[in-house]
C-alpha cells in the first residue's frame, strides 16, 4: 500500500475503525415504486467473514455495489472505514476503491491477458512497484490460492474454480482492507467450493481484512463466517452467528437452511387463483 | 380503432425521436469523454500500439484486397468509356482521382467499419457483459482511459494510413491493368498521372475525408461496446448497429466534406 500512486484524493479512511462497513438505514430502487433495498441497517465488523445470504432477487448483490460506491442509496448511509461513500466525490471513490477488493461472480478475469498479468494488473496500474518485486508478489499471491503453476495461462483455458481462484488472488493483490465476494461459490464443484471457502478465509485471517461474502450456499457459509444477514424482499429479517442460524426457529432461516421449497418464501409467484386463470379461459 | 392506431404511431414516433436525440447528446458527451481521458491513455504508447495493431494491421488484407479488385475494375471500366471519348490517355488521372477523392476513403471506411468497427463494439460489449469493466472500475481504474480512449485512437490513426494503402493498391493494379493488360502507354499514364493529380486539394481531401470516417467510425464502435445491453443478444444489437450507423455514417459524412471540397475548388 505504501507504494500507491499519489492520485488519491485528500480523503483520510480510518481503517482501525471498529466497524469496516455501515449501513444504516438505506433504501435503495431503480424507481420509486419498487424499491430493492428498504430501509435497511447492517454492521460488518473489522476483520470478520460477514455473509449476506438471500434468495435470488433479494437485494444482496445491490449492497455490494452499495458499498463499493457503483451505486448510491435514496436513503440512508453507508458508511466504509468512517467515510459516507455518498459524500466522496469521484477521486475519494477510486481513492476507497484502491483499498478494496471484489471478487465478481464468475470473476470477471481480463480475458485477453495471462493468469499473472491479471493480477499484475492492479499493481501495474495503481502502484510505482518495479516489475521484479510486483513479479515476486503476483508469484506469493498464485501461490497462495495454489495456482503457481498456472501463471501463463489465458482464463480460457482454466476451470471454473480456478478462475474463481485467480479472481479471489486479483482481489486480494493489494492486500486490501475490505473483500467484497459476490456469489464466490457459484457453479462450482463440492472440491472446488470448499477450496474457495477454505481460501476466503484463510485471506480473511492473513491479511488482517474484513470480508463480505454475498451468497446463497449455506453449508459452505456457514462454516467460514463468523456472521450472517439474511435479506428478503429487500429487508433484514434474520441475522446471527453460525450457531445461532443453526439453532434458530425463525420460520425464514429454517426454509433456508433446511432448502424447504414452499414457506415464508412462496413456491408460487404471486398470481391470481388457478381456478379463476381456469375460468377466464373457458368463459 | 384507426384513431388508437394513429395516436400508438405518433406516440412510438414522438418516443423513438426522444430516444435518438438522448443518444445523440450521450454519444456527444461521451466523445468529450473520451478527449478528456486521451492524454493518460497517449501518454502509455503501448496502449495505443495494441490497439493499432488490432484495428490496422489486422485489417490490412482485407483492404489491401479489396483496393487490388477495385483498382483492376476501375481500368477496364475507366479504359472502356475514355476511349469511346477519344481519352484513353487519361485513364491514369481518371483512377487515381477516383481512388484518392473518394473511394480509397470510402470504400476502406466501409470496410473499417466492417472489420475493425465491430470488433472493437464486440470485444468492450463482451467485457462489459463479462463484469471486466465493473472489475477495472471497482480496481480504481477508469475504464475510459485503460479501455475506450486507447480503441479509439487506435482506430483513428490506422483509418487515413488504411485508406493511403488502399488507394496505392488500387493505382498499382490498375496500371498493371491499363498498361500490361489493355495496352495503354506507360508514360503517358504515368505522366499524366502526376501532372493532374495534386497534393493539394486531391491528397489532402482524401486524407482530411479518411480522418474525419476515423473519428466517426471509431466513435460509434466505442459508444455502442460501451451502451450495449450487457447480454449476448445486446452485444449482437450492439455490433450490428456499429457496422449499419457506421456506414451510413460515412456515406453521409462523405457527401457533406464533398459539397465543401468541391466548393473549396472552385465550383459553383
Amino acid at each position: 500500500m505504501a507504494h500507491l500512486k499519489h492520485r488519491a484524493s485528500s480523503v483520510a479512511f480510518d481503517a482501525q475503525s471498529a466497524n469496516a462497513v455501515e449501513l444504516k438505514g438505506v433504501t435503495f430502487g431503480y424507481d420509486r415504486r419498487r424499491p430493492v433495498l428498504a430501509a435497511i441497517d447492517m454492521t460488518i465488523p473489522r476483520g470478520k467473514v460477514v455473509a449476506i445470504m438471500g434468495a435470488s432477487g433479494s437485494g444482496k448483490t445491490t449492497i455490494l455495489r452499495l458499498i463499493g460506491g457503483q451505486l448510491r442509496p435514496v436513503k440512508g448511509r453507508v458508511v466504509v472505514a468512517g467515510q459516507s461513500v455518498a459524500d466522496l466525490d469521484r477521486a475519494g471513490l477510486f481513492g476507497l476503491r484502491r483499498r478494496v477488493g471484489m471478487l465478481f461472480q464468475f470473476g470477471a478475469l481480463f480475458t485477453d491477458l495471462t493468469v499473472f498479468e491479471n493480477i499484475a494488473f492492479p499493481m501495474r496500474e495503481l502502484t510505482d512497484l518495479p516489475d521484479e518485486l510486483i513479479r515476486d508478489l503476483v508469484l506469493m499471491k498464485l501461490n497462495a490460492v495454489g495456482l503457481r503453476g498456472s501463471a501463463q495461462l489465458k482464463p480460457s483455458e482454466l476451470s471454473g474454480g480456478m478462475a474463481r481462484r485467480v479472481a479471489l488472488a486479483r482481489a486480494i493483490a493489494l492486500d486490501p482492507m475490505l473483500v467484497m465476494y459476490d456469489e464466490p461459490f457459484a457453479g462450482l464443484d463440492p472440491i472446488s467450493l470448499g477450496v474457495v471457502g477454505q481460501l476466503i478465509r484463510r485471506m480473511n485471517d492473513a491479511l488482517g481484512s474484513t470480508s463480505v461474502v454475498v451468497t446463497h450456499d449455506i453449508y459452505e457459509s456457514l462454516k467460514i463466517v463468523d456472521y450472517i444477514y439474511f435479506v428478503s424482499e429487500g429487508r433484514v429479517i434474520a441475522k446471527g452467528t453460525p450457531d445461532e442460524v443453526r439453532a434458530s426457529t425463525d420460520p425464514f432461516v429454517r426454509q433456508f437452511v433446511d432448502g424447504e421449497p414452499d414457506g415464508p418464501v412462496p413456491f408460487h409467484v404471486r398470481a391470481r387463483p388457478l381456478a379463476a386463470e381456469f375460468a377466464a379461459h373457458a368463459g | 380503432m384507426p384513431a388508437d392506431a394513429l395516436g400508438r404511431g405518433v406516440r412510438r414516433l414522438g418516443a423513438g425521436t426522444i430516444n435518438a436525440v438522448v443518444r445523440i447528446g450521450y454519444a456527444a458527451r461521451f466523445f468529450v469523454a473520451i478527449l478528456t481521458h486521451s492524454p493518460q491513455s497517449i501518454l502509455r504508447v503501448g496502449l495505443t500500439t495494441r490497439e493499432i495493431y488490432f484495428a490496422g494491421v489486422l485489417s490490412l488484407v482485407i483492404i489491401l484486397l479489396s483496393g487490388l479488385f477495385v483498382g483492376m475494375v476501375l481500368a477496364l471500366q475507366g479504359f472502356d468509356v475514355l476511349e469511346k471519348y477519344g481519352a484513353g490517355d487519361s485513364l491514369g488521372v481518371f483512377v487515381a482521382l477516383s481512388l484518392v477523392r473518394e473511394l480509397g476513403p470510402v470504400v476502406a471506411g466501409l470496410l473499417f467499419a466492417s472489420r475493425a468497427g465491430s470488433a472493437i463494439t464486440a470485444e468492450i460489449g463482451l467485457m462489459k457483459t463479462t463484469d471486466q469493466l465493473a472489475a477495472m472500475e471497482m480496481m480504481a481504474v477508469d475504464p475510459l482511459s485503460r479501455i475506450v480512449a486507447p480503441r479509439f485512437w487506435g482506430g483513428v490513426i490506422s483509418m487515413p494510413l488504411l485508406a493511403a494503402l488502399f488507394s496505392v493498391v488500387g493505382v498499382f493494379f490498375e496500371n498493371i491493368v491499363g498498361v500490361r493488360l489493355i495496352g495503354a502507354d506507360s508514360g503517358t499514364f504515368w505522366g499524366n498521372m502526376r501532372a493532374g493529380v495534386g497534393f493539394w486539394p486531391d491528397i489532402t481531401n482524401g486524407i482530411i475525408k479518411s480522418c474525419v470516417f476515423g473519428v466517426a467510425v471509431c466513435l460509434i464502435a466505442v459508444f455502442e461496446g460501451y451502451t450495449a445491453k450487457p447480454t449476448a443478444e445486446g452485444v449482437a444489437t450492439a455490433t450490428t448497429r456499429t457496422v449499419v450507423i457506421g456506414s451510413l455514417a460515412i456515406l453521409a459524412l462523405d457527401f457533406v466534406l464533398t459539397v465543401f471540397m468541391f466548393r473549396g475548388m472552385g465550383a459553383k
